[in-house]
């Protein structure tokens, strides 16, 4: 146990040092334009009724990877405010969360575009679908929870306590209820995502950094959310 | 070096062409192999590059008021 607790606070005095840092950060760009540059020009598998959209899976797929790794920190930081009872934990939790809506917007729309195309409607009602929309909403209940709370540091914790049970419901949700159904979405009824089978090397190629790119930009967003968040709270708090 | 380049990306083109049969999916590969594509690739990663440059000045902004506070 505490072992964990320090990894988790070097963890964390990591994040914060690094905050402000600049590499990660050019790190994200550099990635991000590889991907554009390669994922459209370097060669993928042939498949029939994918073909071209094959594409998708460097665009639409870090979406959700990006999302996932603000909605973790956001958690990290959640399990923090517990601990510590610092206003500022709280407000990076809930920035993380704000981030990881954008981007799981992004990743709904861009799923509902790839899916008019390939499975014939923008929504099909499909087991993977339905329950990111029900996720969608379960994040949502996070901040309408949350802002209807007025007093500070109960709205804190209590969102901190809904933020840490909404997170493995999440993931319950849209990583592993639809897999054990039938589902028209890749990585359903038992098939491995564009595992094995589909994944080539060209693709790996592109695919992981653009996964890793599109995270730290997600990551970076947050943190200009979060500090510009914290600088709001000094001002209100005068 | 950059007709070299040119050369060998035409060739590489010509041969994806030619390696399609009737009864493979359809990919782009023509429409690759006329060049074009190279537009939109440079058009998505303008758009990239400005977004990113507007991230960037925004975090040195923000970075400066802290520094006032």
């Amino acid at each position: 146990m505490n072992t964990i607790l320090s990894i988790a606070s070097a963890f964390y005095r990591f994040l914060q040092r690094q905050m402000t840092k600049m590499w990660w950060k050019v790190l994200a760009v550099i990635f991000i334009i590889y991907t554009l540059i390669a994922g459209f020009l370097m060669g993928v598998p042939d498949k029939f009724i994918l073909n071209e959209t094959i594409r998708n899976l460097y665009f639409h797929v870090p979406m959700w990877m990006a999302m996932l790794s603000v909605f973790v920190m956001s958690v990290f930081y959640s399990i923090k405010y517990l601990g510590s009872g610092q206003e500022k934990d709280d407000l990076a939790a809930v920035e993380c969360v704000n981030t990881g809506l954008l981007f799981y917007t992004l990743g709904l729309i861009t799923g509902m575009m790839w899916a008019k195309y390939t499975w014939g409607a923008y929504w099909s009602g499909d087991p993977k679908q339905n329950s990111a929309a029900i996720a969608f909403l379960l994040y949502c209940a996070y901040l309408v929870l949350r802002n209807s709370i007025d007093e500070e540091q109960k709205r804190a914790k209590i969102s901190a306590i809904y933020n840490i049970f909404a997170f493995p419901i999440m993931i319950v949700l849209i990583f592993v209820l639809p897999r054990m159904t039938d589902s028209l979405h890749p990585g359903s009824g038992g098939n491995p995502a564009f595992g094995k089978y589909d994944l080539d090397g060209r693709m790996r190629a592109v695919f992981y950094p653009a996964m890793l790119g599109w995270s730290f930009l997600a990551v970076w967003i947050a943190t200009i959310r979060y500090r510009i968040r914290l600088i709001e709270h000094k001002n209100n708090s005068l | 070096m950059k007709r070299l380049l040119a050369f060998i990306l035409l060739t590489l083109n010509c041969a994806a062409v030619f390696a399609q049969a009737a009864d493979r999916p359809e990919m782009a590969d023509t429409f690759r192999s006329s060049g074009k594509i190279y537009v939109v690739v440079a058009v998505v990663v303008i758009i990239f590059v400005g977004l990113a440059i507007y991230l960037f000045s925004i975090d040195r902004r923000l970075r400066k008021i802290e520094k006032d506070k």
